[in-house]
This record gives structure tokens, C-alpha cells and sequence, in this order.
């Protein structure tokens, strides 16, 4: 056996002898080093022959290329024994909560409200709103409703000084509205309103949303179609039954109830609707004979209490967490 | 309005089911709430006589009796009712039958002896009367008849929800003209002969220029027996429409309500002194009602007066005193048109009605006065005997009817459906409506029952009514399309929302009415907008501010049990101006108590505090920076609480509970909250693009040392006043107290980032420009830190 192959064998059982990086690298250095042994014998070459240089050079250069590849293949091995070692220290529990804050959420009556401004919005209806304190002129006499009309006690009022209501109904929000613009007029209402009652299926305050499209040749038809549509879109049932029932209300002439044919086949009334009355219109300085128009006037709570399946009204109005965390 | 089906089918009887009745009634605008049976079902039960009756040989409480049952031959049963006698005449179920609750009958043998039926009490019939033991029938009751055909029991009883508008339809007449209007189905007319006087007997009327009654129709009646039986055909129709029977002639103008729609009273002749006078009221009179009310009479009401005083209240309840008895002998009967504006509101303003001041202030048949008192009297001497004086009729103003025009395509141009006019015309013949018909449409008179038709929408209403809502089309709108306005500089109430509830906020509705001292303590408002007719004590007041609510749900969430409360809303609040005017700006609140975060492994327990509160109020804001000062608020911790300002204006507050609320309202510690106006919060505004600078950012921090009651901001102000141009970031990142800064002192650090757009900035640049601003701090009573 050559000096080389001693040398070599020697080396490589080093390499394999190693605990760890720092014994690797000085093994390394005793072999490859300034003056490790394979070193030495390369600084003894010039002392061969030209002929016995090349033979001597390649054995050498070999047997070092040969210590090379094990020292790498050692090296890669405690990199990959060290990086193992650290992602096993690193490994979490997976399984436990993300930290800090959760999303709250929005109250199911204003979930409501949004979706449905948002269905009249893809319609082309836009948001209208106004004050909850309201004249009697706004609430009711600009809406036909003079004083001593019997349709004044279908709504028991609430009063504050001076003379002032708390409005009945989002109708006044209408009635504001078509003061300040003329037809065409695309709007949606929603609000807080009030009045006297209070029981399970009624609160002293609750919400409406109405709804009023007064242009030039705005139909009655197209008041079926535009609330049938509406109440499809809502509900997501696209086969729902919707009937329209004459009625009578003092701000509509051609006036409808409507109802919605319920899962077991009842009818349940949803809302009101109707021509908007000529004597409304001029009310506002409106042209009946140019303009016509639809309203309608919806419950937020009872669409909110159909939609989620609450059967007491007075649970949207009691702030329970428990409740209202549900929604989210 | 509630009526019997039977009695409705007695003058309409179109070939529909109950169910299709209702829905056809429902349909065209009289609403059905419900129909219910006049009894529940049952079979097998027949008129019988009971023809003799012995004791049960084996039984102390049984008899056994033969009844007659109509079929030649006698049936034997026995039967254990008290009232059981020969010559009774019963309810009898024969074998066979099928009792309500699905009991049926059987011959049997009781105690030994055969039974072949049962006889039965109105209580085993579902129709339940006040005899203890067997319903005895009247003694001219058809042996074998069927019960229920003897008692009309193969009825239902129908609720009707009449709106404002259908005054005529509060009748059985009424009711009957519209069924034959919808149905073509014929339709019996009353036949109301005028009944001969025979006696000369009568009373003077009079209606006061004034008093706005437009016919008083009256009849005197002598020798009436007034105590008379109310025959049970009538009895039936009056319960089964929900009215009790009274007396013999109350029950008859209860009747000829609700056969015609026309409202009688009967006065007792003999209480009447003098004449009938039909006035206002003068003020200071008196009158006790038949509720046995006293009312002190105003000039608005109008009266029925003798040459005395008030009799009744015109229109709305006679008086107590004048009212018909069962003693009284002679009577004076009241057929009367009164102006719907003279009755409207009065029952609501004297806290009662009647069925009477029901129709009138709607509306009532102006031309059905005579009518009705002639029908009232057939019945009056029918039931009671009695002699009728000639008729009195006094007519004062009677609404005027004038003509309605409709155009053929207006109708078309409403409805949205072409009609044509033949169609029209059609439908106004079967409602009855004259008209005249000419090149563009109708002229239409309304005729007396109808209050509802003045103008021409009245008629399309009509129109669409009897031609079927149903049978319009609903085709998809054709409109010119718009798009809706999109400000990008407003932040919509939904994104406030959302911002909010993804910073852990729950959002809450509650009520605008709060108590009084909410507003004092939590607003400090002394002069809230108070209501005039409150619900409740505790909603009594409108509220300025939405604090209390959010308190109040705190508090009843945390005897639910829930410790961690973060709640919002966004509402109206309401405030009272000097001219009496009110302000109603909309406003957002917040309210958080608890851990920052819900309890949890990774995170501290940590208590929410002020400026958790301030980063949402922040972020609430963004991308506007506003301005914090101190403040003193009602509701807050002196110390604790600022208000905030957006360009010089105050926009809200945030702080800190007061303790002594914390206490008072039970609460366990204290929560933080914020009120800020939904206009400010709302403003975001466009955005203004900056150059980006390609010259790289210096970065200085300055530690400075100053008096614990510095406000940051006071250094940070003067800082930036001094800054040059390119001084691009002012921010403070912390505040020191302890080791190395002297009691009563805190240090601030600052970083400062320096970034001109077109250069580098050279170090003396630098170092100036921070010396500068150094300096203005020093100014401001900072002291770089060692």
C-alpha cells in the first residue's frame, strides 16, 4: 500500500470518527490544511520526476478528492442532523387558538336593513333618511292624514312637547325627500320608529323601510313586479308565491297589502304598498298629472324575525349577548 | 266587523266553500282574520220530546224515559240529568252518532236496562248555554229535525277587518252588495214596507243651524212590552256577530246596526221633556253615558237634546237616564245622519266609542235613515207590540256628491294594464256606481253608501279591485338606467359599522326614550326633549346622548354573565335648542369592559383602558388625525376623559367612566367609552398623492425629558412648528419613567425621519434641523436626556 492510500485511510476513518462540526474541520485542516498530510505530499511532488509527478499527482489528487466528498457528505449530515434537531425544538402546537382580538358583529335588524338597501340598490334605489322627531305636517297631514282621520288611530302616536311626534312611520323621510327633488325619484327609507305598544309582537320602538319610485308612467305592475322581485331576491327562493291584496292606506290610491305564501303554506302579511296618492304628491309640489309613482313600506324587524327564525320581538330590543352574537 | 256566514248567505249565496268566501272577501280588500265553526262537528243529534219518564229501578240518579224522535216509534233511554221531564224537548243523539271529541253513541244497557241514545246537554255539544243538565229546547221545536239544522249550527263566523275607507261594509247589507258585485251572484233585497201610524202620537224635531247632522229620522211607539223575550233567531245572529243580548228593543237596534248599517237609539218616551232639539253642546253641561260615565260636555260635541238638557252624546252613546228599559211603555226611536267630520276623533278625545260612533265617524248610508226606522219598527211591533206614531224626518245638510271623472287611459296609465271600456264599464254596473260614458272615459256618481270615491284614483282603485289585483301582470320594470352616486370621500354608515365590529365591537340597538336621570348624569342635561305620553317612567325622556343605553347593556350583560362587554351603536340623538327646536345629529358610540382581549393562553389579562379606546376612536377617524384635549365630561373620570377635535371643532369624547357612576349603576369596574358624531366620522376624504422621494431617509431620535403634566402633544406641537420642509415623520414611540429620569418627571422619545424629494440631504442639514426642533421643545419646557 502506498504512503497516499495509508494516508487516505487514515483520513477518511478520521472524517468518520468526527462528533461533531468543529472535530470535522480539524480533521479536515490535519489533512487538507497548510501542512496537512495530503498537503505535504503535493509540496513533495517537485522533488519527482516529470513522468512519476503525473502518476504521483493524480493518485494524490484523487485520494484528496476522495477525502473531500467524505468530508462534505459528514458535513451535510450534521447540517442536516442540526437543522432537524432545531425544527423539532421549533414545532408548535397547532392546535391552539389564534391570539388576540375576534371580530364582534352587526345586530341581525341591521343585517337586515343592509341586504335589503343593497338588493334595492342593484335596482337603482337609493338611500334616503331624516329625523325621528317629526311635525305633524311631515307625518301625517302631508300624507292625507288630517287631524281626526280614523286611519290616525291605526297608529297610537307618541307626543313630546311642543306639539311634535315621534314619527309613525319612515314615510316622512318621503315626504322630505320630494320636497327637495323632483321625479324622477328612486329611494329606499329605513329608520327608527315609534309608537304606543308594547307586547311580544310589538315594541314602542322598531323599524320600517320604504320605498318610492315616482316617474313618468310608474305602474301599478310595476309596483308587483319590483316588491315580488324584492322579496324573491331576499328570501332566495326564487318560486316564492307573493300576493298583493287590496288595502287602504290615506297616502296611496290603488293601496295593497302584501303577502308572502309562507313553508306551510300560509300567508303572511309582509307589508303595505300602493299608487302614491295625488293628494301626497301635490302635498310636495309634484305634478300628479305628469307623475306617478309607487311606495311601500316594509317591517325591518319582521323581515329580520322571518329571515333568522326569531319568533319574540322583544329580543332584538334586550342587548343580550348570548343573542346578538349569534348573528356573527 | 264579526258576522255569521248563514245569515250573510241568507241575502247573497254565491256557490263558493267558506274557504272560497274568505278568500274572495280577502281578495278584494275586506280582509278575513278569521272564521271559526259555530260548533264543532257532530252527527246523529235530533229534535226529540221526551214522553215519559220513570225511576230506574236499579239506580237512584237515573230515569229511564221514551222520546219521541219523529219516527213513529218511541226510543227508549236512560238518562241521569236533573232537569230531565215529560213534555221536554231535547237534543237527542241516536246510536250512531258522533259527539264532539270523537264520542260516539251506542245502544247499551245501563244498570240492566236498555238505552238506545243519549239525551244531551248544550255542553256535550260544544255549544255550552247557562242550564245545568239537558238544553231544553222551545216547545214549538220540530221533533226529528236535525240539531244543527234546528239551531243553524252549519255556520261559521267570520271576522272581518274593514279599513277606514268601507264604512259600507260594516253590514250584512253591505257585505251582501259587495259579494253580488264580485260574484254576479243575485242579491236579496230587503223588502221594507213603511208601517201605517196608528196613533198620532210623535215629537217635535229640531237640528240646530250649527249642528252638522244631515237627516234625524223619528218614530214614536206606544204601549210597547218592552220586557218581551228577544226571539232566539235574533239572539243567535246578535252573538254570533259578538254583541250580548240585552233587552228586547236594544237588541232590535243593535240588530238594524248590524243587518243595515244604520246606528238607532231608543229613548224611553216618558223620560223626553218637550221636543227634540239636535245642538252643540253648550259649555258646563253634563250627561252620564250608558257606560255610566259622566261627561262634561263641550261645544265640539253635538247633542241629542230635549227642551231640558242632553239626552246623548250625538252619534256616540245615548245617556243613561233616557235609555230604553225593559219597564219603559212608551219609546222613541232614532234614525239619524250625522257628518262623519262631526263624529271623527270625538271617541278617541272622550276615551270611548261605541259601535255606533264606529260607523258614523266613517261614514254611514245617508239616504238609508227611513228605511232603517221602518224595519225597526216592524220589528219593535213584531217582539214587543206597541202602536207606531207617523214618521218625523228632519233633514239638515246632506253631503254633497259630486261626479268623478276616470279616463280610460289614465286607468291604463295607472294600472299599468290596458283595460278596455267596455271592462270598466262592466265592473261600475256591478258595484253599482251610475255613470256616464263618453269618448275618454266615465263620469261616475258615488252613490250614498260609498264615502270612499272623490276623485279619480278612487275609481282605478275600483277598477283594479273587482278586476283582480291578481290579474295584473307583473312584467320587470323598463326604466332609463342611472347609476347611483359613489362619494369616495364618505365613509358609509355600513363601513363604519364593519370597521367597528372587526375591532371587536358588537353592535346593540336600544331605546331612543331613556330615563330621565341617565340624562343628567351621563350628559349632564337638565333639559332633555321629554315626551308628552311616555310608555313607561323609566322611557320618559328622549335621549341627547347614547351613553346610558350602552351602560345599561353593560350592566344586564353582566348579570347574564358575561364580563368582556364591548358594545356599539349607531343612532339619533336628540337636543333641545334654545328656540325650542330640536337637534337630531346622528352619533356613534362605543363602550368596552373587560380584558383588552377575550381571556386566552397566549396573551396577558390585561384590562381594557383609555387608550385601547383612543386607537379605535383612531381608527375610526382615519386617515384624519384628530386633535385630543382634556376635558370635563359628566359621565367621565376627571382625569381620564378627552375631548376630540377635528379642525378646531369638537367631534366627541372618550374616557374613562366616572367611579361614582361605576358604583351607582352596579357595574363591577370601570368601562371605557366613546360618543363621536357620525358626520365627522364619516368624512374621509380623497386622496392627495405625494411625490415619492428616490433620496434616502435619514432617521434621528431625541429622548426628552419633561414634567409629568406635559402633555405630549404640547412637545410635539412645538416640534413640529420648528420642523424644516423635509422633516417627513414627527412620532413618539415611548415614555419612560424610572431609573435615570428624576421623580415627577417622564421621558418622551421621538424619532424624526428627514427625507428631501430632490436630494440628499447633507449631514449639516441634518443636524439643524434637529437642533431646531430641539430647540422649540426645550422651549416648551422639555430637557434633552442625558
Amino acid at each position: 500500500m502506498s504512503n497516499v492510500d495509508v494516508i487516505l485511510k487514515e483520513g477518511l476513518a478520521a472524517l468518520d470518527a468526527v462528533t461533531d462540526l468543529v472535530e470535522l474541520e480539524q480533521v479536515k485542516a490535519r489533512f487538507l490544511g497548510k501542512s496537512g498530510a495530503l498537503t505535504e505530499l503535493l509540496k513533495q511532488l517537485g522533488k519527482l520526476s516529470p513522468d512519476e509527478r503525473k502518476t504521483a499527482g493524480a493518485t494524490i489528487n484523487a485520494a484528496k478528492q476522495a477525502f473531500e466528498a467524505r468530508h462534505n457528505e459528514v458535513r451535510d449530515g450534521f447540517n442536516a442532523a442540526k437543522l432537524a434537531a432545531q425544527l423539532a425544538a421549533e414545532s408548535l402546537d397547532v392546535t391552539l387558538p389564534g391570539r388576540g382580538a375576534t371580530p364582534a358583529g352587526l345586530h341581525p335588524v341591521t343585517l337586515t336593513l343592509e341586504r335589503i338597501t343593497s338588493l334595492f340598490a342593484t335596482m337603482g334605489f337609493e338611500v334616503a333618511d331624516g329625523p325621528e322627531i317629526e311635525t305633524d305636517f311631515h307625518n301625517f297631514q302631508a300624507l292625507n292624514i288630517p287631524e281626526n282621520h280614523p286611519a290616525r288611530a291605526m297608529q297610537d302616536t307618541f307626543y313630546v312637547e311642543g306639539g311634535d311626534v315621534l314619527r309613525t312611520h319612515t314615510s316622512p323621510i318621503q315626504v322630505r325627500y320630494m320636497l327637495d327633488h323632483q321625479p324622477p325619484i328612486k329611494i329606499v327609507a329605513p329608520g327608527r320608529v315609534y309608537r304606543v305598544d308594547s307586547d311580544a309582537t310589538h315594541s314602542p320602538m322598531f323599524h320600517q323601510m320604504e320605498g318610492l319610485w315616482i316617474d313618468q308612467n310608474v305602474s301599478f305592475a310595476d309596483l308587483k313586479a319590483t316588491i315580488t322581485e324584492f322579496l324573491r331576491r331576499f328570501f332566495e327562493r326564487d318560486d316564492m308565491q307573493v300576493r298583493f291584496r287590496p288595502s287602504f292606506f290615506p297616502f296611496t290610491e290603488t293601496s295593497a297589502e302584501i303577502d308572502v305564501l309562507d313553508e306551510q303554506g300560509r300567508w303572511l302579511e309582509v307589508g303595505g304598498s300602493g299608487m302614491v296618492h295625488p293628494n301626497v304628491l301635490r302635498n310636495v309640489g309634484i305634478d300628479p298629472e305628469k307623475y306617478t309613482g309607487f311606495a311601500f313600506g316594509i317591517g325591518l324587524d319582521r323581515f329580520a324575525m322571518l329571515r333568522y327564525g326569531v319568533n319574540d320581538l322583544r329580543l332584538f330590543f334586550e342587548n343580550d349577548l348570548t343573542f346578538l352574537k349569534q348573528f356573527n | 266587523m264579526q258576522f255569521s256566514e248563514q245569515w250573510l248567505r241568507s241575502r247573497v249565496n254565491p256557490s263558493l266553500s267558506t274557504d272560497e268566501l274568505s278568500y274572495l272577501l280577502t281578495m278584494a280588500g275586506l280582509e278575513v282574520e278569521d272564521v271559526t265553526a259555530a260548533a264543532p262537528a257532530f252527527t246523529g243529534v235530533v229534535v226529540g220530546e221526551v214522553k215519559e219518564c220513570e225511576k230506574h229501578e236499579n239506580a237512584d240518579r237515573l230515569r229511564v224515559t221514551k222520546v219521541d224522535v219523529g219516527t213513529g216509534e218511541l226510543v227508549q233511554i236512560v238518562c241521569g240529568a236533573p232537569n230531565v221531564a215529560v213534555g221536554v224537548k231535547v237534543p237527542c243523539a241516536l246510536p250512531g252518532a258522533i259527539l264532539p271529541g270523537d264520542f260516539k253513541i251506542k245502544p247499551t244497557k245501563m244498570r240492566g236496562v236498555e238505552s238506545g241514545g243519549m239525551l244531551c246537554s248544550g255542553k256535550e255539544l260544544g255549544v255550552p248555554d247557562e242550564v245545568d243538565g239537558l238544553m231544553l229546547l222551545p216547545a214549538d221545536a220540530p221533533v226529528g229535525q236535525t240539531i244543527r239544522d234546528y239551531l243553524g249550527l252549519d255556520d261559521s263566523l267570520f271576522t272581518l277587518k274593514i279599513t277606514p275607507n268601507r264604512a259600507d261594509c260594516l253590514s250584512i247589507r253591505g257585505i251582501a252588495r259587495e259579494v253580488a258585485a264580485l260574484t254576479g251572484s243575485p242579491l236579496a233585497a230587503w223588502d221594507i214596507a213603511a208601517v201605517a201610524p196608528q196613533t198620532d202620537s210623535k215629537l217635535a224635531v229640531a237640528i240646530a243651524d250649527n249642528a252638522p247632522c244631515g237627516r234625524y229620522v223619528g218614530r214614536v211607539v206606544k204601549n210597547v212590552n218592552a220586557a218581551a223575550p228577544t226571539p232566539d233567531w235574533m239572539k243567535r245572529r246578535l252573538e254570533r256577530s259578538g254583541l250580548r243580548s240585552i233587552s228586547a228593543i236594544v237588541d232590535i237596534t243593535n240588530y238594524i246596526l248590524l243587518e243595515q248599517g244604520q246606528p238607532m237609539h231608543a229613548f224611553d218616551l216618558g223620560k223626553i221633556n218637550g221636543g227634540i232639539t239636535v245642538r252643540m253642546a253648550a259649555a258646563g253641561e253634563k250627561l252620564v253615558c250608558l257606560n255610566e260615565k259622566e261627561v262634561a260636555l263641550t261645544p265640539d260635541l253635538m247633542v241629542i237634546a230635549d227642551d231640558q238638557q242632553p239626552l246623548a252624546i250625538a252619534g256616540i252613546m245615548g245617556g243613561l237616564d233616557s235609555g230604553v228599559t225593559t219597564a219603559s211603555r212608551d219609546i222613541f226611536l232614532e234614525s239619524a245622519f250625522f257628518q262623519p267630520e262631526a263624529i271623527a276623533g270625538k271617541a278617541r278625545a272622550l276615551g270611548f266609542g261605541s259601535d255606533s260612533s264606529y260607523r258614523y265617524e266613517r261614514g254611514v248610508d245617508f239616504a238609508l235613515q227611513t228605511e232603517a226606522i221602518e224595519r225597526a219598527t216592524a220589528l219593535v211591533q213584531e217582539i214587543c207590540g206597541g202602536e207606531a206614531g207617523p214618521l218625523t224626518e228632519t233633514v239638515g245638510q246632506l253631503p254633497q256628491r259630486s261626479s268623478v271623472t276616470v279616463r280610460t287611459a289614465r286607468v291604463a296609465r295607472v294600472l299599468g294594464v290596458a283595460l278596455a271600456a267596455e271592462q270598466i264599464a262592466a265592473i261600475f254596473t256591478r258595484l253599482g256606481l251610475a255613470f256616464e260614458q263618453n269618448d275618454a272615459g266615465f263620469v261616475v256618481s258615488a252613490p250614498s253608501f260609498r264615502f270612499d270615491i272623490e276623485i279619480e284614483e278612487d275609481l282605478i282603485e275600483e277598477i283594479a279591485r273587482v278586476y283582480g289585483y291578481d290579474n295584473i301582470p307583473a312584467d320587470a320594470p323598463v326604466a332609463a338606467q342611472t347609476m347611483l352616486p359613489q362619494p369616495e370621500g364618505l365613509r358609509v354608515r355600513s363601513e363604519v359599522r364593519r370597521l367597528l365590529a372587526g375591532r371587536d365591537f358588537q353592535e346593540i340597538v336600544s331605546y331612543a326614550f331613556v330615563e330621565e336621570k341617565w340624562e343628567r348624569d351621563f350628559a349632564g342635561n337638565a333639559n332633555p326633549v321629554r315626551l308628552i305620553n311616555p310608555i313607561a317612567s323609566q322611557m320618559s325622556v328622549m335621549r341627547s346622548s347614547l351613553i346610558g343605553g350602552l351602560v345599561d347593556t353593560l350592566a344586564a350583560n353582566l348579570n347574564r354573565k358575561h364580563s368582556r362587554v364591548r358594545v356599539f351603536e349607531i343612532a339619533r340623538v336628540f337636543h333641545k335648542q334654545a328656540d325650542g327646536s330640536v337637534q337630531q345629529p346622528e352619533v356613534v358610540a362605543g363602550l368596552a369592559h373587560g380584558g383588552r382581549v377575550e381571556e386566552q393562553w397566549g396573551s396577558k389579562a390585561e384590562r381594557v383602558d383609555f387608550y385601547d379606546i383612543k386607537a379605535d376612536v383612531e381608527a375610526l377617524l382615519y386617515p384624519r388625525v384628530a386633535e385630543y384635549r382634556k376635558a370635563a365630561h359628566p359621565a367621565f373620570h376627571p382625569g381620564r376623559c378627552a375631548e376630540v377635535l377635528l379642525g378646531g371643532a369638537v367631534v366627541g369624547v372618550l374616557g374613562e367612566l366616572h367611579p361614582q357612576w361605576v358604583q351607582a349603576y352596579g357595574l363591577t369596574n370601570a368601562p371605557v367609552l366613546f360618543e363621536l358624531a357620525v358626520e365627522a366620522v364619516e368624512q374621509v376624504g380623497r386622496v392627495q398623492l405625494a411625490a415619492v422621494s428616490k433620496f434616502q431617509p435619514v432617521r434621528r431620535d431625541l429622548a426628552l425629558v419633561v414634567a409629568e403634566d406635559v402633555n405630549a402633544a404640547a412637545i410635539q406641537l412645538a416640534m413640529k412648528a420648528a420642523a424644516s420642509a423635509f422633516v417627513r415623520e414627527l412620532a413618539l414611540f415611548d415614555v419612560y419613567r424610572g431609573k435615570g429620569v428624576d421623580e415627577g418627571k417622564k421621558s418622551l422619545a421621538f424619532r424624526i425621519v428627514l427625507q428631501a424629494a430632490d436630494r440628499t440631504l447633507v449631514d449639516d442639514e441634518v443636524e439643524q434641523a434637529v437642533a431646531a426642533m430641539l430647540a422649540a421643545a426645550e422651549a416648551a419646557g422639555a430637557a434633552l436626556r442625558a
